[in-house]
């Protein structure tokens, strides 16, 4: 009989929590701020015996990654955390570890990437990871970080699968607030995990395998990139179908996006994460007010729902969508650039607008929230797009 | 013989691959004929030869077969004709001679 | 110490049909290394390189134990992964408390000494129970013969070219096998391929310890050393006849020497190991006499620190 406990907790005690429930076989972290107290707080479950976990303190998060990597293929179940810097260092590891197909899952506190140097919110790190094979989930605060996690597990490790994923979430903002969460009984997490069931593991000295092998000169290099998008794409099913499982366990609903509001919205905000919570504040406001208005969170950016996202914005006359990262160069952040691909082929299309904002940890006020509303009533209106991409927030 | 069967590898498709590039059958480079390389072959004199194993263990291609703590024959298939077994024995009882025209199959 | 007669018996873990030059050394240095886990099951991980990339050409792979190759920088990490795996599913009761099992990490100079000498330092310090094997050949032979800090001073690499102003490497070589004996690791040894014996006694104990090794083997590189391919294990057997590469072993911190037979006052004048390869043509041309004197003082100021150490 699955039991919940509520808790005032931080998010980062929430992913903790979570890793000590599936009981990964290997962590090979490095602390940075603001992931440090995921590894503190799991260095203690260690000294107390409470998992089983082989805790490896690892020199760098490039050596972090790389001994995930040699422990997967070995065999293990493995999880791991970081944040900007450190998963730029073991960037090229990211690559790997989805090359080889190892279902390692990793929490990110999302922070910005220097230079100038910051330690507060921004994606601009995870962004920077979009393109490395990673399933990636959006938490908005504590709760869907601890969910996020567990359900984490069971994606990565689904044999239609076998990739790695990060669970993120907003530092600061959602690693070190305090906040109301659920935690589940031990008991029923790790029955819904399970256990991982590893083929080709490099233990099995039995079955000696190769890993990291070279597939160039003339080598079949692209089929294994071919086999590498099937998975991603087959996961998304996978992740429908496990969220709906833990749903029902947990009692919380699941959605690669959720929208407020969405259903008769005439203009609307598209956010990831702890940002959702500052626009759906206003959004009540004005929707007290009448103004139809709505919030459309993406909570799985990869793979990334084309269609989900698509079918919530159709009926919208403007959307204004927020990019807490850049993509210097581009014309507009990532986000927009992938909701708009995903309206391309729709007859019927709303007026878009970006706004870059946040970056750095910059304060999200509400009054950002009431502007772009502003700035959407009049676009629909007719109004000019005022400038396909806007910085929101800056002198 | 290797269980993996590769010889229909230029047809297979995305699926048909070991997931993640993983060869599942280690040691399988044994049917990867590298003899064609040489220009050499090593002959081994058993009358001069004293058995002392240094050609062996100074093998770069594992090419020296041995049994019961002999050496017998070397492996045509891999060796590279490179002479160190020839250039480090004691006794002078390896001659490299030209490899004639009876090359082995290279794939 | 087991004779070349018993070390026949072992499995060669090794396979032919690497795409490994003729005469290579690298590949030598991993069957004599192999030969002392005597029948332990292994796991072997390697870094980038010519011998990963020689004998992992998909769909073919020549390692006999399981294998891993993760990046250029990194198999000590990888490898300090895998023993880590074996560790936590021990706990776990998935894997027998009574089963052993040795891992080892393969290097060449370029990701052991540059690139990778921060996760092999990071490995050693941390005390997982496995081997790091580098095998130097003096350069980043794999990418074209480029410098690394394994070159020995005065050599010719492609980054380090011989012309009207430079005379091939200006900068003496690192001290590696000083640098992990320096972790306080239970075994710390340097060897070569020409001295089977003293190699393979020493991986006997470098896979017999519990904890980290270290093992620097010297492998010769026919090709960039502009050497003939025949002549590999007669190149390394001068490099310890005229004291180039000593041969040492740090047994929980005691320093020894493995081979007594090289002495100050009998090691052969460094222009035997130089003569032979092409990549020190340079040193003998009039003009050069002084920078020829300087390798010939370098290593004797290292012979004489690695003898001082051993206490000799």
């Amino acid at each position: 009989m699955p039991t919940q406990k509520t808790l005032a907790v931080t998010g980062n005690t929430m992913v903790a929590e979570a890793m000590r429930q599936c009981a990964p076989d290997v962590m090979a972290a490095y602390p940075i701020t603001p992931q440090t107290t995921i590894v503190e707080e799991f260095a203690k479950y260690v000294a107390n015996g409470r998992v089983h976990t082989e805790y490896v303190t690892v020199e760098s998060e490039h050596s972090a990654m790389s001994a995930c990597v040699g422990a997967s293929a070995a065999g293990a179940r493995v999880m791991t955390a970081t944040s900007s810097q450190g998963l730029a260092l073991m960037w090229e590891e990211l690559h790997i570890a989805s090359g080889m197909r190892l279902p390692i899952v990793m929490a990110n506190a999302n922070r910005a990437l220097s230079a100038p140097i910051n330690i507060h919110c921004d994606h601009s790190d995870i962004m920077g990871a979009r393109d490395a094979g990673w399933i990636i989930l959006f938490a908005e605060d504590a709760q869907e970080a601890y969910d996020n996690t567990i359900i984490s597990v069971r994606i990565a490790e689904h044999p239609d699968v076998m990739l790695p994923v990060m669970s993120t979430l907003d530092g600061f903002i959602t690693t070190h607030s305090i906040d109301r969460a659920q935690i589940m009984d031990d008991e029923t997490v790790k029955a819904f995990v399970g256990e991982y069931k590893p083929e080709n593991a490099l233990l099995d000295t039995d079955n000696p395998v190769s890993h990291g092998n070279f597939a160039g000169l003339g080598g079949p290099y692209f089929e294994f990139k071919k086999a590498q998008r099937n998975a991603i794409d087959r996961s998304a099913a996978v992740i429908t179908a496990v969220a709906d499982e833990w749903s029902k366990i947990c009692g919380r609903p699941f959605g690669n996006v959720e929208g407020w509001g969405m259903e008769d919205a005439e203009l609307a905000i598209v956010a990831i994460g702890s940002t959702a919570g500052n626009a759906r504040h206003v959004a009540r406001e004005l929707r007290a007010q009448g103004v139809r208005v709505g919030v459309l969170k993406v909570r799985v950016f990869r793979p990334f729902p084309f269609a989900d996202i698509a079918d919530a914005l159709v009926g919208c006359k403007a959307v204004a969508v927020l990019d807490r990262a850049e993509s210097f160069g581009a014309e507009g952040g990532p986000l927009f650039l992938e909701v708009r691909s995903a309206l391309y082929d729709r007859d019927e299309r709303p007026a878009m607008v970006n706004y870059i904002y946040g970056l750095g940890g910059s304060d999200v006020k509400l009054e950002l929230m009431r502007q772009v509303y502003s700035d959407l009533s009049d676009l629909a209106d007719g109004a000019q797009v005022p400038g396909r991409l806007v910085y929101l927030g800056t002198r | 013989m290797s269980t993996w069967d590769i010889s229909k590898m230029s047809e297979w498709k995305a699926e048909d691959f070991p997931r993640g590039a993983v060869i599942p059958e280690a040691g399988n480079s044994k049917d990867y004929v590298t003899g064609g390389w040489r220009s050499e072959r090593p002959y081994r004199d058993d009358a001069k030869c004293t058995q002392c194993l240094l050609c062996w263990i100074y093998c770069p291609d594992s090419a020296i077969n041995v049994a019961d703590e002999k050496v017998t024959t070397f492996n045509y298939d891999h060796c590279k004709g490179c002479g160190v077994c020839k250039n480090e024995c004691p006794s002078d009882a390896i001659q490299m001679v030209p490899e004639g025209c009876e090359l082995p199959g290279v794939k | 110490m087991a004779t070349i007669k018993e070390l026949s018996t072992r499995e060669d873990r090794l396979s032919g049909g690497h795409r490994l030059c003729a005469g290579c050394g690298a590949s030598i240095a991993v069957r004599q290394v192999m030969l002392g886990a005597g029948m332990t099951p292994i796991v072997a991980g390697c870094a980038t390189g010519c011998l990963e990339v020689s004998t992992t050409i998909y769909p073919y792979s020549s390692w006999k134990t399981p294998f891993i190759h993760n990046a250029f920088e990194n198999s000590a990490a990888t490898v300090s992964g895998v023993e880590s795996a074996f560790k936590g599913l021990q706990r776990a009761g998935k894997i027998p408390a009574d089963k052993k099992m040795k891992f080892v990490a393969f290097g060449g100079d370029g990701g052991t000494y540059d690139i990778g000498l921060q996760s092999l330092s990071g490995a050693m310090e941390r005390g997982h129970d496995m081997v790091y094997v580098c095998y130097d050949n003096g350069a980043y032979m794999n990418t074209g013969i480029q410098r690394s800090s394994a070159t020995p001073l005065g050599a010719w690499a492609t980054t380090a070219e011989v012309g009207k102003v430079g005379q091939g490497k200006p900068m003496r070589r690192k001290d590696l096998t000083s640098i992990i004996a320096a972790h306080n690791v239970p075994y710390v040894a340097q060897g070569s391929i020409s001295e089977w014996k003293d190699l393979t006694q020493k991986a006997e104990k470098a896979f017999a310890v519990e904890g980290p090794a270290f093992l620097n083997v010297f492998a010769p590189c026919p090709r960039g050393w502009r050497i003939p391919y025949n002549k590999t294990v007669e190149i390394a057997s001068l490099a310890t006849k005229t004291a180039f590469w000593p041969l040492f072993e740090v047994e929980d911190g005691e320093w020894k020497m493995t081979t007594k037979r090289v002495t100050r006052e009998n090691r052969l004048p460094i222009e035997e190991f130089l003569k032979p390869q092409g990549r020190f043509a340079h040193l003998f041309k009039p003009g050069n006499e002084a920078l020829l004197a300087s390798v010939q003082a370098e290593v004797d100021r290292n012979f004489d620190y690695v003898l001082k150490r051993c206490g000799l």
